[in-house]
């Protein structure tokens, strides 16, 4: 039997997986360092199928072909990806022991947020030695949810456990070659939230709020799939308004969401990791893909409030394929001290009497440059297709920038097209009328803030929209005076 | 209430107010007259304390204690007020939202709680009733595309949900029509008592026709030049500025 120039390579590479590499998959932590064995390995130690393994791999080459990307607004010291380890065990060791080790800072923040003593101990890494009340709310919650047959999971479970659903949905809204974070992320994902809302069926709750302590401590390639079958509604919290002191630096994550005809998904951000310090030192590079397809009469709402990160790159956008469809995004985005923010969103309309809003507002600080960019773009077989854009900036203090890079491309001549665009800055008039009335700078800031982020706060759910205009105050505690 | 000794304070370099003598007890009003860039506007800055301004010589005094050190927001605890000439906007931020920001923080001053909302609800509806004012005004942004009528009723509104001990109004009566000047003349006499003062900065006699004050000042470059009582106000009218530069400074 004459073998194949490939074949007699891949038996090399697994042969070379086999006896070279085997004893590290025992370990708890890969070694560092990117290649293919790496992937088959990981994909290994998480009992993934071999479909799940192939596409990994597929989505590793087109990632070797590409180039980071370069054109946005932000400027910081490219990663070497070799010099990451892609797998460790998700089971670490408590950092603490208790709480009085923990950074009191840290601690401070999470206190002003209203943050009850067991989460903050499970977010700053504390060993909880009691039994939290919310296990048991989450796992009521999990049953409540079980009997209308939604599925919320993680997604190395969903592999597991609906491999037909995941391999029918993953990567056919951000293809595995998508981009150079997205095709990465493909390669490497170690884990993240999967959701399936069946036909027809209301989920009764917003999805994560009392999942919040498990979902704490997410992964560095995270992947998310959410699925919102027809007709179906689901309102997704991600993240958590308390401050993620994560060690990784490079976070590369995909989120997917499909809304099949007549669904709704409201898919709803808090960001806010480390962004580094005063000077600029460290701070989380967050290079995300999130992307929603619409279906038929189907409607897809980003919200998000992003604080954290010393780089963020990021634009959640909407396919609005089925006619009649809708695709929102509402955006705060503050940056601080030395922090970039390049984000925005992409409307796509492809179907006939599609719409599409746009509401983004930036606040700049310090040293900080905040950039909104966003692409409107209407098919030639977009009939009546509508968008409606505005981009707010706010300025604080003379050595910030805001900028704003609007794309519009309409091929149907059927559009209707409205952008809008403001910069304004906080006034000494306004802080000292503020002032006159017995308010102090850093509380009249956050007020006016507020007041300029309201349209946003508005669309988040209540209780996240409270803890997102606390955050707001903290993330800019300082930044006047 | 306050005692204001030899003031001189500028801005940028500038001298604007070149030794002013004032004092204002509890239950009176005074009226601070004069032309444009005589320092009216500078008094009323000083003593709410913008930094923009410094006192170079002299002293504010409110209730015994020396405002030289005493932050923007401290004397606003203390009770002072100040309804300004131009009103700015907080785009976002609702007539309501602002006003329960500024008491519960002076409440916080003080040692106190927050206001109850029912309270807080009490208060509002007096208020606005008193002054003539719509409900749903209450809940659009501050002065937002306001009228420049609304901005100074909305001004006045402030001080009556406030309830300071000193109110400073700031050329309250520029742009107003008759109607809305009355509304806020009645406003400001109604909440007049024995125990709070107001000091009226206007360039017209017209607002003294509602408000009528105790005593009435000229200023003019930067000094107090004559005081008196309201007939001061009709004299002047009568007579013009003209009449006020022409005479020997005291």
């Amino acid at each position: 039997m004459a073998y194949t120039e490939e074949e007699l390579k891949k038996e090399l590479e697994t042969k070379e997986y086999e006896y070279g590499f085997y004893t590290d998959i025992e370990s708890d932590t890969f070694p560092k360092g990117l290649n293919e064995e790496v992937i088959i390995a990981l994909s290994k130690k998480k009992e993934e199928p071999d479909w799940m393994t192939q596409w990994r791999l597929e989505a590793y080459r087109g990632w070797k072909e590409m180039i980071e990307p370069e054109w946005a607004n932000i400027h910081y010291k490219k990663p070497d990806f070799q010099d990451i380890s892609y797998y460790s065990a998700p089971n670490k060791k408590p950092k603490y022991n208790s709480l009085d080790e923990v950074d009191p800072e840290l601690l401070n923040t999470f206190k002003r947020l209203g943050i009850s003593i067991d989460e903050q101990k499970k977010l700053a890494g504390v060993a909880v030695d009691i039994v939290m009340d919310s296990v048991s709310v989450a796992t009521t919650f999990k049953k409540t949810l079980a009997e209308k047959g939604i599925i919320f999971c993680s997604i190395s479970e969903a592999i597991q456990e609906h491999p037909e659903l995941v391999k029918k949905y993953i990567g056919t809204v951000v293809p595995p070659k998508d981009n150079f974070y997205a095709a990465l992320n493909s390669a490497v994902f170690s884990d993240g939230s999967f959701c399936y809302i069946p036909k027809g069926v209301k989920c009764p709750m917003e999805l994560s709020t009392y999942f919040r302590i498990n979902q704490a401590g997410t992964g560095q390639f995270e992947r998310t799939l959410v699925i919102a079958d027809e007709g179906s509604y689901v309102s997704y919290l991600e993240g958590c308004t308390a401050p993620s002191r994560d060690e990784n630096q490079l976070h590369a994550a995909v989120v997917e969401l499909i809304a099949l005809d007549d669904a709704e998904i409201k898919y709803s951000t808090v960001q806010n990791w480390f962004p580094g310090d005063k000077e600029g030192k460290g701070g989380v590079y967050n290079f995300v893909t999130k992307r929603g397809l619409c279906e038929r009469n189907a409607k897809i709402s980003w919200t998000q409030v992003e604080t954290g990160s010393a780089i963020t790159w990021k634009y959640p956008s909407c396919i609005l394929k089925g006619d009649n469809s809708i695709g929102e995004f509402y955006s705060i985005a503050v940056t601080n001290n030395f922090q970039q923010a390049d984000t925005g969103t992409k409307m796509i309309h492809l179907g006939k009497n599609t719409r599409s809003t746009i509401i983004s507002k930036g606040i700049s600080a310090g040293k900080s440059q905040n950039s909104y960019r966003g692409l409107v773009q209407v098919n030639s077989r977009a009939e009546n297709a509508r968008n409606f854009s505005q981009c707010d900036s706010l300025l604080m203090g003379n050595e910030c920038g805001a900028h704003t890079f609007p794309y519009i491309e309409a091929k149907n001549k059927t559009a209707q097209i409205e952008h809008e665009a403001t910069t304004s800055k906080i006034g000494e008039d306004q802080i000292f009328y503020c002032n006159q009335r017995g308010i102090d700078t850093e509380k009249a800031i956050a007020l006016i803030v507020n007041g300029f982020s309201k349209e946003v706060l508005n669309k988040l759910p209540m209780e996240f929209a409270v803890e997102a205009q606390k955050l707001l105050e903290i993330s800019l505690e300082g930044s006047v005076g | 209430m306050l005692k204001i000794k030899n003031l001189h304070a500028g801005v940028e370099g500038k001298k604007i107010l070149k030794g002013v003598n004032l004092e204002v007890n509890p239950g009176e009003i005074h009226a601070i007259m004069g032309p444009n860039g005589s320092g009216k506007s500078t008094l009323a800055s000083v003593i709410a304390g913008k930094e923009d301004f410094e006192i170079s010589k002299g002293s504010v005094v409110f209730e015994g204690e020396d405002l030289e050190e005493v932050a923007p927001e401290e004397r606003a605890h203390k009770g002072i007020f100040l309804s300004f000439q131009y009103p700015v906007e907080i785009p976002g931020v609702t007539v309501t939202n602002f006003m329960k920001t500024a008491i519960n923080e002076s409440r916080k001053a003080r040692g106190l709680e927050d206001m109850p909302a029912n309270e807080m609800l009490k208060r509002i509806r007096e208020k606005s009733e008193l002054l003539d004012i719509d409900r749903k005004f209450l809940s659009r942004s501050l002065n937002e595309g306001f009228s420049g009528g609304e901005k100074k009723r909305n001004e006045i509104f402030q001080m009556a949900m406030l309830e300071p001990k000193l109110a400073i109004l700031d050329e309250t009566d520029s742009g107003l029509d008759i109607d809305a000047l009355r509304i806020v003349a009645n406003g400001v006499n109604k909440l007049r008592n024995k125990d709070n003062a107001v000091i009226v900065i206007t360039h017209y006699q017209r607002l003294l026709e509602y408000i009528i004050p105790d005593f009435v000042h000229v200023i003019h470059d930067g000094k107090i030049v004559k005081s008196g009582t309201k007939e001061l106000a009709l004299e002047l009218e009568e007579k013009g500025y003209d009449w006020i530069k022409k005479e020997p400074v005291a």
